[in-house]
C-alpha cells in the first residue's frame, strides 16, 4: 500500500532556497518543477541543480516527484537523462495525450534505470491530463503502464484549452475532476488534483480540496506553503466517520475468525471495498494524530 | 588588562584602562542575590526663577551654556531610529566647537549615524557605550579604530548604569518631536513623531544639563501628552528638522510570507500553547522581524478562539500588537519604544497605551521592572551554540552588526523565553559549537524554534514532557546542529586578534559576559 499523498508542493526547479526547504513544509509530496516554473533560458541551470539536491538532500519522509518538461520539449530526454538516475519517487510527465506519450517516457525511463544499476520500476509515472485530447484518453492512458502510479489533472492549461475562465466554484471543471478520478480508479490508479492559484484565498483553496476530497482524489497539488495546512485540513475525516471505520476493522477481524464473508455493522452490509476504504480511513486519521511529530526526540 | 575566566568561560578584563574596574558575570542573578542594594548616583539639584527662558538661540549657544567640555560625557536616544538627525547635528557643531576627548552614550546607534566614524577619526569621540553598532560604525569599531573598548548595554543595564552612577552623563541631548516653551516634550506629536521616547526619560532624569532639540515647538501648555517635563530639561533648542520622517516612521511591519519563518512561527507557537503559559492574564513580548508577527497573529486567533484576554504586551511595540490592545485581547500595552507610524496614534490617545521609561522596563537593579512580569518572550538570535547561548551582536565574520537591546533582559525576566531563527542563513548554520559573542545567557533561555525543529533547554524538563505530549517536532540541539550541518557543511570561524578587545559585553547587572575582538582581514 503506497503512502498517503493528500499535498503534492510544486517547488521551482531554479530555487535553491526553496529546494533545500523541502522536508520542513509539511507536504506529503513534493514536486521539484523543471517546466512552466522554469524559464527557458534557465532550464539547464534548474535540471543541474534538482539533480544535485537529489544527490545530496535529506528528503526524509517527503514523496518526491520530478515534473519534467513535456515530451514535445527538446528538453525532455535531456531532463530524463540527469533526473532518473538519482531515483526520485515520481517523474511528472506534462501533456499527457496517448498511451504513447507515456510508453515513450516508460522506455526511457527503463533504460535508464537499467543503466544506473537501481530496480526497474523504481520510478513511478504520474501523467498529467491537461488537454481535452488528453481527458477523452484519460482511461488509456491510465492503462498504459505498470509504472504509472496516477493522474493528475492541470487545470490551467486544460481550461486554456477549452477556452473556458476558471471560476470561484470550480463548476468548469467538474466534468474533467470526475472523468480524471473515474479512469484512475477504474485502473486501480490514484488521482491527484489542480493547483489552487489564489494563494491570498484560503476559503476558496479549502472549499476547492473539499471536493478534490469527496470526488475521490488522493490529493491536491499545492503551489506555497501556507496552502499544506488548508489542503490536509480539507482532507481531515470526520470522527464519526473514523469511529465507523474502527468498528467496521473490527468486526471485519470477527467476522474472518468465524469464516464469514460478509457481515453488517451498524445495519449495513459490509464487503471487501467497504473495508479497504475503511483501511485507508485509519490511516489517513492517524497522519493527523501524528501531525508535528519530528523523527527524533531528544 | 588583566583577564579572568567568568561564569561562561570566557575571558574578561577585570581593570580596563579608560573605563575602570569591571567584575566578572557568573549567573543570570548571582550578583543581584550577593548584592541586592546599591548606591544611586544622583544629579544635582538645580534651581530655576521665575521667568527664566529655557530656548536658546543656536545650538552652539546651547552647547556653550550647558558647560561641555573636552572628557565629558553626552547621551542621545535613538528612538528616530534611521532617520536621526540630531546626533550627527550635535556632534558636527560639537566638533567645529574644538571639543574633544568625548564620551559617547547614546541609547543605541543606528545607520543613521555612521558619521560617528569621522568623529571618532578628529578625537572628538574617543569612548563609547552603546546598545548596538552596526554599518561603517561596526566595521570601523571591529578594525579596533577606537583605543577604549566600546561598551555594549543592554536596555535594562544602560538605565541601571546610568542610575547607579556608573554611566554618569554630562549632557543629554534630547530629540524632542513636539515641545513647548517650559520644556514639555513628547515623541507622539509633531512632525518628527516616532512614539515613545522611553530610552530618553532615564538620561533626562539622571543628566546634569539636559537640552532638547525640537522641529516642532509648540506653545505651552503641551496637550494633551507630556513624556518628559519641564523641571527636567535645562535648555531648549530649535533646529530646521531633527530627523527624516520617511525613515523615523517606518510603515506598518506586514505579516511574513516567507513560508521558512511562517514555519518557524507555527513552531513557536505550538510551543507557546503547549506550555500552558497562554491564559486569562498573559503577557508577552515580541519584534516586529522575519516570524515574530506571525507568531502574534496565531497567538491572535487562539486568544480569540478560548476568550482569552492578556494582561500586557510589552517592549518595543509594534502596529499589530496595537491591534491586539483595541481588540480587548490585552488590558495595556507599555511602551518603551515604538516600531511603526501608527503606533504613533495609539499611543496619543488610548490611556491603556502606556509610555514607560528604560528602567521600569528592565532595570534589574529596580524595586520590579516589567520584564520580570513577562509570560513569553520572542526573541531573535544571529546564532545560538549548543549550551543555548545568544549572540546578537557580531555578525558571520565576527563584525559588529547588531544590539543587544532587551534580549538579555527579557530572556531572564520572562517565564518562557523562545528564540526563533532559521536553521541556516545565506548557507551558513545557527546553531554554532560556540558562538563567537554571549550577549544572553543560555540558563535565561528556554527554547530555541527553527523551521526544522524546537530545542529545548535541557533544564526545562517540563516543557520538553508539554512539547513532547502536544506532538511537537522537538530536536536535541546538538543532533539538529548536525542536521544542518549536512546541508552547510561546518563554517570556518572567524580569525580575530585575541590580545586587542575592540567591545566589552555588559550582562544586565554590569559584570561582563564576554568580549568582542579585532577582526582580521576586514
Amino acid at each position: 500500500m503506497g503512502k498517503i499523498l493528500r499535498t503534492v508542493l510544486y517547488i521551482p526547479g531554479n530555487s535553491p532556497g526553496m529546494i533545500q526547504h523541502c522536508p520542513v513544509f509539511g507536504a506529503d509530496a513534493v514536486a521539484l518543477d523543471l517546466e512552466d516554473a522554469v524559464s527557458i533560458r534557465e532550464k539547464d541551470a534548474a535540471r543541474r541543480l534538482v539533480t544535485a539536491f537529489l544527490d545530496s538532500l535529506d528528503f526524509s519522509r517527503v514523496y518526491v516527484s520530478v515534473r519534467v518538461n513535456g515530451a514535445q520539449t527538446p528538453y525532455f530526454k535531456k531532463d530524463l537523462e540527469a533526473v532518473v538516475p538519482k531515483g526520485p519517487d515520481a517523474l511528472r510527465i506534462p501533456k499527457c495525450e496517448s498511451t504513447d506519450d507515456v510508453k515513450r517516457a516508460e522506455e526511457i525511463i527503463s533504460a535508464l534505470e537499467d543503466e544506473a544499476g537501481i530496480p526497474k520500476g523504481t520510478v513511478k509515472i504520474h501523467a498529467m491530463i491537461e488537454t481535452a485530447r488528453g481527458l477523452e484518453k484519460a482511461y488509456d492512458i491510465a492503462t498504459s503502464s505498470k509504472r504509472l502510479e496516477a493522474l493528475t489533472l492541470g487545470g490551467q492549461d486544460l481550461l486554456a484549452d477549452l477556452g473556458i475562465q476558471k471560476t470561484p466554484h470550480g463548476r468548469e471543471l467538474l466534468y474533467a475532476r470526475s472523468r480524471v478520478v473515474t479512469a484512475a480508479r477504474a485502473a486501480e490508479k490514484q488521482a491527484f488534483d489542480t493547483v489552487w492559484t489564489d494563494i491570498n484565498d484560503i476559503n476558496g483553496l479549502f472549499e476547492e480540496a473539499r471536493l478534490a476530497a469527496e470526488l475521490g482524489f488522493a490529493g491536491k497539488a499545492a503551489i506555497h506553503p501556507s496552502q499544506i495546512p488548508v489542503i490536509h485540513e480539507a482532507y481531515k475525516p470526520h470522527p464519526a466517520e473514523v469511529a465507523r471505520a474502527r468498528r467496521i476493522m473490527a468486526s471485519a477481524q470477527k467476522a474472518e475468525s468465524e469464516g464469514r464473508g460478509v457481515f453488517s455493522v451498524d445495519g449495513r452490509m459490509v464487503d471487501a471495498p467497504v473495508i479497504e476504504r475503511a483501511r485507508h480511513l485509519l490511516r489517513l486519521s492517524e497522519l493527523y494524530e501524528n501531525s508535528n511529530r519530528g523523527d527524533e526526540t531528544s | 588588562m588583566n583577564l579572568i575566566t567568568n561564569g561562561k568561560g570566557r575571558a574578561v578584563p577585570t581593570d580596563v584602562p579608560g573605563w575602570g574596574k569591571f567584575r566578572a558575570y557568573k549567573s543570570p542573578f548571582a550578583l543581584i542575590e550577593e548584592e541586592p542594594l546599591r548606591t544611586r548616583g544622583c544629579p544635582a539639584m538645580k534651581a530655576a526663577r521665575p521667568g527664566e527662558a529655557k530656548v536658546t538661540r543656536s545650538l552652539k549657544d546651547a552647547i556653550q551654556r550647558s558647560g561641555l567640555r573636552d572628557g565629558m560625557t553626552v547621551s542621545f536616544h535613538h528612538h528616530l531610529r534611521n532617520g536621526d538627525a540630531v546626533l550627527p547635528m550635535v556632534l558636527e557643531t560639537i566638533s567645529e566647537m574644538g571639543i574633544r576627548n568625548l564620551t559617547l552614550a547614546p541609547s543605541s546607534l543606528t545607520d543613521a549615524h555612521d558619521c560617528v566614524v569621522n568623529f571618532i577619526k578628529k578625537g572628538v569621540v574617543t569612548k563609547i557605550s552603546t546598545s548596538g553598532l552596526r554599518g561603517e560604525l561596526g566595521a570601523a569599531i571591529s578594525r579596533g579604530e577606537l583605543d577604549v573598548p566600546v561598551i555594549i548595554r543592554s536596555h535594562g543595564g544602560r538605565a541601571r548604569a546610568i542610575e547607579e552612577g556608573s554611566l554618569p552623563i554630562d549632557v543629554a541631548f534630547i530629540a524632542a518631536p513636539a515641545c513647548d516653551e517650559k520644556g514639555n516634550l513628547t515623541g507622539c506629536m509633531g512632525k518628527s513623531a516616532c512614539g515613545s521616547i522611553g530610552y530618553a526619560k532615564v538620561d533626562a532624569r539622571y543628566a546634569s544639563h539636559v537640552i532638547a532639540v525640537t522641529d516642532d515647538p509648540v506653545p505651552f501648555p503641551l496637550a494633551p501628552k507630556v513624556s518628559i517635563s519641564q523641571n527636567e530639561i535645562d535648555q531648549i533648542v530649535i533646529a530646521d528638522h531633527i530627523g527624516d520622517p520617511a525613515k523615523i516612521a517606518t510603515g506598518a511591519a506586514r505579516i511574513t510570507r516567507n513560508p521558512v519563518d511562517l514555519k518557524i512561527a507555527k513552531n513557536a507557537f505550538d510551543l507557546i500553547a503547549a506550555s500552558g503559559l497562554i491564559d486569562q492574564g498573559f503577557s508577552f513580548q515580541v519584534g516586529v522581524g522575519g516570524a515574530s508577527l506571525a507568531v502574534a497573529s496565531h497567538l491572535r486567533e487562539y486568544m480569540e478562539d478560548k476568550g482569552i484576554r492578556g494582561s500586557f504586551g510589552l517592549g518595543g511595540i509594534g502596529g499589530y500588537m496595537v491591534e491586539l490592545l483595541e481588540e480587548g485581547l490585552f488590558d495595556v500595552l507599555y511602551d518603551v519604544q515604538s516600531f511603526d507610524a501608527n503606533v504613533t496614534s495609539s499611543l496619543l490617545e488610548n490611556p491603556r497605551h502606556m509610555e514607560i521609561d528604560a528602567s521600569l522596563y528592565a532595570n534589574p537593579y529596580t524595586k520590579g521592572c516589567m520584564v520580570n512580569d513577562l509570560d513569553v518572550v520572542c526573541l531573535a538570535a544571529l546564532d545560538i551554540d549548543t549550551d543555548f547561548n545568544v549572540n546578537v551582536l557580531t555578525g558571520n565574520d565576527g563584525v559588529l552588526r547588531g544590539a543587544s537591546g532587551g534580549h538579555c533582559d527579557t530572556a531572564a525576566g520572562a517565564k518562557l523565553s523562545v528564540i526563533l531563527a532559521p536553521s541556516f542563513r545565506g548557507g551558513v548554520p545557527t546553531i554554532k559549537e560556540e558562538v563567537q559573542t554571549i550577549v544572553t545567557p543560555g540558563e535565561t533561555i528556554d527554547a530555541l524554534v527553527t523551521e526544522r525543529g524546537i530545542c529545548i533547554h535541557p533544564r526545562r524538563e517540563d516543557l520538553l514532557e508539554a512539547a513532547l505530549k502536544a506532538g511537537l517536532p522537538v530536536k536535541e540541539i546538538g543532533r539538529l546542529k548536525k542536521e544542518v550541518e549536512k546541508i552547510t557543511g561546518r563554517p570556518e570561524t572567524p580569525e580575530v586578534d585575541r590580545d586587542h578587545i575592540v567591545a566589552l559585553v555588559e550582562y544586565r547587572d554590569g559584570t561582563l559576559i564576554d568580549c568582542v575582538y579585532k577582526t582580521r582581514n576586514t
